[in-house]
């Protein structure tokens, strides 16, 4: 299907951009990459008055590590990310999993901003936000302003950015050198939605478990944290039951049924999913603990 | 729902196969659509429309994107290659070459998809595995040939395009001498 009608708008300026958002308000959408919008325009799922196209908008396509953080503005396609090699070394998290988002052809289009914003809690982005504690920076009528991701995500789709407000780059803190990550996720088919997936990042010191913490991809309705440290603090990471967790993971998790999958499948997938990062994260932990000792 | 929008028409040029090409389209045209529609460029096919089975692959600037995915007034701002730029029934180009050799297709409709998802794909990676290959078409979809022949093919172009690297550097070796007389 095609697109309904809409009026196109093509700021060159973060300004424009939010004053045009400012009169258009709810009947305007902020147009990036384009790979989970277009979709939904073609679908008619959605069919909003008017697009505003911001990828003419000057200094948005920017990677860069500063301040303990890796910044990514809202014109870096996840395609950029990947291949970012400062962005790597400063946070290997994020190219391992930007390679689960979707098909390399997708990527090259669609935006790390653009997923966050998008808010689809089968997106992995938004998951990364969430388990480094991220904050997405945000220009409006009334200046910039910084939200916490844990404020940013409210539902499924659904953010606590206002109509006039434009996403204009997150940030992805680092974890520190004792806290390794991992990330799995299991989809019918490589570059679908995952079923579940989960990421991790369990920090050790002096040999043992000091924080373990969780976010999960397709399983729940809103990217957040599950901080499961109470279940295993203090063992030495090679000699941890990951299964004490459990308890902690039912009462988090929120799967729902649909044609590909049974709530049930996808709670025991991302169970075991979690088990498995879990350990992989406290291996990358030992291992980028070695690496900065070195340094 | 808010009140349709009156249609309004965009003077659009884009540069595809090297030329700009102007038409009148509303903001709302797809590339896919400009390409096929506006332009009379058929090569481009239209599956799904929503991203999946990457039948419509065009190159943005050489990076393989979803012309269903992309409006025509967006994308002004690259060149387009479409699978007619990739070669002519005259000079087919290596992967085009190696699809016709390999018999990687049947019905031939993912087939502009594959040539400019594999073009692309082998300029960042010239020497894929059989794996490698496999992942590379992953975002593909074809319903006839059970993509064994693809991969064979994919494999094939690489073998063209070093073929024809390597000729062309003993050529310009043996030009480079250059003994002033012959022609």
């Amino acid at each position: 299907m095609k697109p309904a009608p809409f009026v196109h708008h093509a700021p060159r300026t973060v300004e424009e951009a939010v004053e045009v958002l400012g009169q258009v308000g709810h009947d305007g959408k902020v147009l990036a990459g384009g790979q989970s919008l277009i979709p939904i325009l073609n679908m008619r799922l959605a069919s909003p008055a008017h697009l505003v196209d911001i990828n003419g908008v000057a200094g948005l396509d920017e990677v860069t590590v500063a301040d303990a953080a890796v910044r990514v503005g809202a014109l870096v396609r996840h395609s950029r990310l990947e291949l970012d090699e400062a962005a790597h070394a400063a946070s290997p998290l994020l190219r391992q999993v930007v390679r689960h988002v979707a098909h390399p052809v997708i990527r090259n289009r669609g935006t790390t901003v653009g997923s966050i914003a998008h808010a689809d809690p089968a997106g992995e982005m938004p998951a990364v936000l969430a388990l480094t504690g991220g904050v997405v920076e945000v220009s409006g009528p009334h200046g910039a302003r910084e939200i916490a991701c844990d404020d940013f995500f409210l539902g499924p789709l659904e953010t606590s950015l206002a109509p006039d407000e434009l996403a204009v780059a997150v940030r992805f803190p680092f974890l520190g050198a004792h806290t390794g990550t991992a990330f799995a996720e299991r989809a019918r088919r490589h570059g679908d939605y995952a079923l579940a997936g989960v990421a991790a990042a369990v920090t050790v010191e002096d040999g043992l478990v000091t924080s373990a913490r969780l976010s999960f991809v397709s399983v729940t309705d809103v990217p957040g944290v599950l901080d499961v440290t109470e279940a295993v603090r203090g063992r030495e990471p090679d000699d941890v039951d990951w299964s004490a967790c459990d308890d902690l993971l039912r009462g988090h998790l929120a799967p729902e049924d649909d044609i590909h999958a049974t709530a049930e499948y996808r709670a025991m997938l991302a169970t075991r999913l979690a088990h498995l990062t879990l350990a992989e994260a406290a291996q990358d932990s030992l291992t980028s603990s070695a690496g900065g000792s070195a340094a | 729902m808010s009140d349709p929008v009156p249609e309004e028409l965009l003077d659009v040029t884009v540069t595809v196969n090297g030329v700009p090409r102007h038409a009148r389209v509303p903001a709302r045209r797809l590339l896919s659509d400009f390409l096929r529609h506006d332009l009379g460029l058929t090569g481009t096919h239209v599956g799904c429309e929503h991203g999946v089975c990457g039948a419509c692959t065009v190159l943005a600037d050489g990076a393989p994107v979803r012309a269903c995915l992309m409006f025509a007034v967006t994308a002004q701002a690259h060149a387009i290659t479409t699978v007619e730029g990739l070669g002519t029934i005259e000079a087919m180009g290596p992967v085009q070459q190696a699809f016709t050799e390999c018999h990687g297709l049947q019905c031939g409709f993912c087939t502009p998809g594959f040539l400019t998802t594999v073009t692309a794909y082998l300029e960042d990676h010239p020497h894929p595995t059989a794996d490698e290959a496999r992942e590379a078409i992953s975002g593909n979809l074809c319903r006839c040939t059970g993509y064994q022949n693809i991969v064979k093919s994919v494999l094939r172009a690489a073998e063209l395009r070093a073929q024809a690297a390597a000729d062309a550097s003993s050529t310009a070796a043996r030009a480079v001498p250059g003994d002033g007389g012959g022609s």
